[in-house]
C-alpha cells in the first residue's frame, strides 16, 4: 500500500491516476477528432479534403457558412424555407403525438376498465414495427387523398382560427382569474406562434391554387410520422406517470374534483417536465428523420434540411464540396445539440422511461 | 395524514371496482389515440398484409387499375431470392438477416462493454477533470445519426479521408508504410481478419459501420452505467477492500451485479435501435460491397423507394414485422432471465 492510500483508502493513487488520465485523453481524441475536423472543413476555403492533417485551416473564412445560409443547393430553395420546412415538420408532428398521448397515456397509467389490456396491447404490437415497414402503405394510402390547394386552405385556416380563438379564451379566462403568471403567458404566446405559422399555411395554401396531393406535401409526412411517434409517446408517458403517486389525484377526487378538472388541475402540471422531455426527444427524432420525407416529397419548395444534406454528399459521387457540406453539417446539427446539451439529464432520464416497462 | 390518504385510496378503488363516477372519463381520453392509432397505423399494416398477395407495380398506383392476386408468390420470392420476383441483383433474406443479428449484437455488446468500462474509470474517486470528461462524452450523442454518417462516410474516404490520414500519422510513429495503412473503407471487396469470424467473415465497411455505430454508441451506455455506479454505496466496496479483495474481485462481484439492472433494459432498447438503424447502411456504406452491410430495414428502402416493387416490398415489410415481434419476445425473455438470476 502506498503513503495515499492509508490516508484516504478510497482515493486513487498516483500510478491509477496517471493511467487513467491517459486513456481519457485518448478518448477525449477521439471524440473531439470528428467533431473538429469537420468543423475545422466548414472554415475551409477549397471545396476539396485537405491532404494532411488539418484541424484548423490556413485561410479560414465564412464564406461557406453564408453559402448555406442562402441557397445550400442548386435545388431553387432558400435555407430559410428548408429551416422553417424542418422545424414546423418537427414541432408539429412532436406536438400533436404528445397532445393524443398524454390523454391515453393518463387512462392507461390510472384506470382498470374494460379493454384496457387489448387496447395497450393493440398499441404497443403497432410500436414494434420499424418505421420503414410501414413507408409503403402510408405512401400509397396518401396517394390516395388529394383536394385543390384552395379547399385545403380553408379547412386549415378554420383550424387555424380554433387553435388561436382557444388559447386566447382560455388566456382570457386566467386573467379573469388573477392566475395568469409566466407560465400562462409562455402557453400564450406559444399558441399565437403555432395558430399563426399554421394561418399563415392556410394563407399560402389558397394562394397556390393548385391540385393538392396530400402525400406530396409536409402534412401528408407528418401523418405519416405520427402514425410512428404516438405508440412511443403513449408508452413513455405512460411509462412515467405510473411513477407519479396517486394521493395528490385521490386528495382531489375527495375534494370532489371531477375527472377532467383532475387531469387538467393536477396530473398536466405534474407532468409538465416529462411532456417537455418527450417532446423534445419527438422533436430531434423528426429533426433528422430522412427516409419519409425522401420518398413522399417531390417540390424542392417543400424540402426539408435532412433530404437537402443527402443532396449535398450523396447524388454526386464525385465533385463534393466538401467545405460546404461541413458548414452545412453544424448548421443542421447545432439547434439539436444545443437542446440536448442543455438538458441532457431529463433527456437522458426521458429516454429509459419508454424502455424498461415492456 | 397517511390515514386519511390510505382511506381515500380505498374509497377511490372501490369506486373504480363498481365502475362508478369514473364512468367514460378514461374511454373519453382513449378515443383519440385510438382512432388515430386505427386510421394510421392498423389500416396501413392491413392494406400492406392484402398489397403482399398481389402484384403491386407502379402502374397499379392508380385506383382504376387494381393489381392481380397471386398468392403466396412474393413471400417464397424473397424467402428464396427468386430472382423472377425480386429482380435485384445480390438479394438474398437469410443472409442480410444473419448480417443484421450479427451487426445488432456486435455493436451492442462492444458499445454496452466499452460505456461501462469507461462509466468505471470516470467514477473513481479523487480522478481529475471529471467534469470536463463527462461533458466533452456527451458530445457524440447529440448530433443527429444522419449527419453523423454523412460525416463519416466523408473521412472514410481511402484518398484523402480523415481516418486514413489519422491511421498514417499513427502508424508512421510506430514505423508502418503508409500503403498498408490506406484503407479502402468504402469500395473494398475484401474481407479481411477471417480467422476473427470463423463463420463468415465480414467486409471491411462492416468495420467502418462498427466505428461509426461505436463513436455515437458508448456515450450513452457510459451516462446509464454512471447513474447507476453513483447509485452504489461506497460501503460495499469499503467492506470487500477490507476482506482483502481486488479491484478486479470488486468489478466483477459488485460492479457487475448491481449496474444489471439499469444496463439491461438500456442493452434490450440499444439493440432495437441498431437492429433497425437505417442510416448506417444507407448513408455510410450504402450496402456495399454487393449488398453485403444492407440491413432489412435499408434493404426495403430499396424495394421501395430504388426499385418500386410494391408486392415483393410489402410481403418483405410483413417479414419484417414478424422478425421485430420474435425478437421482441426473445429480447423479454432474455430481460425476465437475467431478472431472475438477481433474486
Amino acid at each position: 500500500m502506498t503513503a495515499n492510500s492509508k490516508i484516504d483508502p478510497n482515493a486513487m493513487n498516483r500510478r491509477d491516476q496517471i493511467v487513467s488520465q491517459i486513456i481519457l485523453l485518448v478518448i477525449t481524441a477521439s471524440v473531439l477528432f470528428p467533431i473538429l475536423y469537420v468543423i475545422g472543413l466548414s472554415f475551409n476555403p477549397d471545396p476539396r479534403r485537405p491532404t494532411s492533417l488539418v484541424i484548423w485551416p490556413a485561410q479560414p473564412t465564412l464564406d461557406n457558412y453564408k453559402q448555406v445560409l442562402d441557397h445550400p443547393t442548386a435545388n431553387p430553395v432558400s435555407f430559410a424555407q428548408l429551416a422553417l420546412n424542418s422545424f414546423g415538420l418537427s414541432s408539429g408532428v412532436a406536438a400533436v403525438s404528445i397532445l393524443f398521448a398524454v390523454f391515453a397515456a393518463y387512462a392507461f397509467s390510472r384506470f382498470q376498465f374494460k379493454g384496457r389490456s387489448e387496447v395497450m396491447i393493440f398499441i404497443f404490437v403497432l410500436r414494434l414495427i420499424p418505421g420503414v415497414a410501414t413507408l409503403l402503405p402510408m405512401f400509397l394510402l396518401l396517394n390516395r387523398v388529394t383536394t385543390s390547394s384552395t379547399v385545403l386552405g380553408f379547412i386549415i385556416g378554420v383550424a387555424a382560427a380554433i387553435i388561436l380563438f382557444a388559447v386566447v379564451s382560455w388566456f382570457v379566462g386566467r386573467l379573469r382569474d388573477n392566475e395568469a403568471g409566466t407560465g400562462a403567458i409562455g402557453t400564450l404566446l406559444l399558441g399565437l406562434i403555432i395558430g399563426g405559422a399554421i394561418a399563415y399555411g392556410a394563407y399560402d395554401s389558397i394562394n397556390k391554387g393548385e391540385e393538392f396531393i396530400l402525400r406530396n406535401s409536409l402534412y401528408g409526412v407528418g401523418i405519416a410520422m405520427v402514425s410512428g411517434g404516438l405508440p412511443f409517446a403513449v408508452w413513455n408517458l405512460k411509462g412515467y406517470l405510473d411513477t407519479i403517486p396517486k394521493e395528490l389525484e385521490e386528495a382531489a377526487r375527495i375534494d370532489g374534483a371531477s375527472f377532467n378538472q383532475t387531469f387538467f388541475r393536477v396530473v398536466l402540471p405534474l407532468a409538465a417536465p416529462v411532456l417537455a422531455v418527450t417532446f423534445f426527444l419527438n422533436f430531434m427524432g423528426n429533426w433528422a428523420e430522412f427516409y419519409v420525407s425522401w420518398q413522399f416529397l417531390t417540390d424542392p419548395s417543400n424540402y426539408t434540411l435532412s433530404m437537402t444534406l443527402w443532396n449535398i454528399v450523396g447524388q454526386y459521387a464525385a465533385n463534393i464540396p466538401w467545405n460546404i457540406f461541413a458548414a452545412y453539417a453544424v448548421v443542421m446539427a447545432l439547434p439539436v445539440a444545443i437542446i440536448y446539451l442543455v438538458f441532457q439529464r431529463q433527456i437522458v432520464g426521458g429516454l429509459t422511461l419508454g424502455g424498461v416497462k415492456g | 395524514m397517511t390515514m386519511i390518504t390510505a382511506a381515500a385510496s380505498r374509497a377511490l378503488q372501490n369506486q373504480q371496482g363498481s365502475t362508478g363516477k369514473v364512468g367514460t372519463g378514461p374511454y373519453l381520453y382513449l378515443f383519440p389515440t385510438v382512432i388515430v392509432t386505427v386510421v394510421l397505423g392498423l389500416l396501413p399494416v392491413l392494406y400492406q398484409v392484402w398489397m403482399s398477395f398481389t402484384d403491386f407495380q407502379l402502374a397499379n398506383i392508380r385506383p382504376d387499375n387494381p393489381p392481380a392476386l397471386i398468392g403466396l408468390k412474393n413471400y417464397i420470392g424473397v424467402l428464396t431470392a427468386d430472382q423472377g420476383v425480386i429482380k435485384v441483383a445480390d438479394f438474398n433474406f437469410w443472409k442480410t438477416l444473419f448480417f443484421n443479428l450479427w451487426w445488432a449484437v456486435s455493436s451492442v455488446f462492444t458499445t454496452i462493454v466499452a460505456g461501462i468500462l469507461i462509466a468505471v474509470v470516470l467514477n473513481s474517486q479523487g480522478l481529475w477533470f471529471k467534469r470536463v470528461y463527462r461533458v466533452l462524452f456527451i458530445l457524440p450523442m447529440v448530433v443527429p445519426t444522419l449527419v453523423v454518417n454523412t460525416v463519416w462516410r466523408n473521412m472514410f474516404d481511402p484518398q484523402n479521408g480523415a481516418i486514413n490520414i489519422a491511421l498514417m500519422a499513427i502508424g508512421g510513429f510506430f514505423g508502418l508504410s503508409k500503403e498498408a495503412l490506406q484503407i479502402d473503407w468504402l469500395n473494398s471487396i475484401a474481407h479481411p481478419l477471417p480467422w476473427f469470424f470463423p463463420w463468415q467473415a465480414m467486409p471491411v465497411q462492416y468495420f467502418a459501420m462498427m466505428l461509426s455505430n461505436f463513436w455515437r454508441g458508448w456515450p450513452w451506455v457510459t451516462i446509464v452505467a454512471t447513474g447507476a455506479l453513483q447509485s452504489i454505496p461506497t460501503e460495499l466496496y469499503e467492506a470487500a477492500g477490507i476482506d482483502g479483495a481486488t479491484s478486479v474481485q470488486k468489478f466483477f462481484n459488485i460492479t457487475m451485479p448491481l449496474l444489471r439492472p439499469a444496463i439491461v433494459p438500456a442493452a434490450i432498447l440499444s439493440f432495437n435501435w441498431t437492429f433497425n438503424i437505417l442510416d448506417i447502411p444507407y448513408f455510410l456504406t450504402g450496402g456495399a460491397p454487393f449488398h453485403e452491410t444492407e440491413l432489412l430495414v435499408s434493404w426495403l428502402f430499396r424495394l421501395v423507394n430504388e426499385q418500386r416493387l410494391y408486392g415483393v416490398a410489402a410481403a418483405f415489410s410483413v417479414i419484417i414485422f414478424a422478425v421485430s415481434v420474435t425478437l421482441f419476445f426473445i429480447t423479454n425473455r432474455f430481460a425476465r432471465a437475467t431478472e431472475a438470476a438477481d433474486s
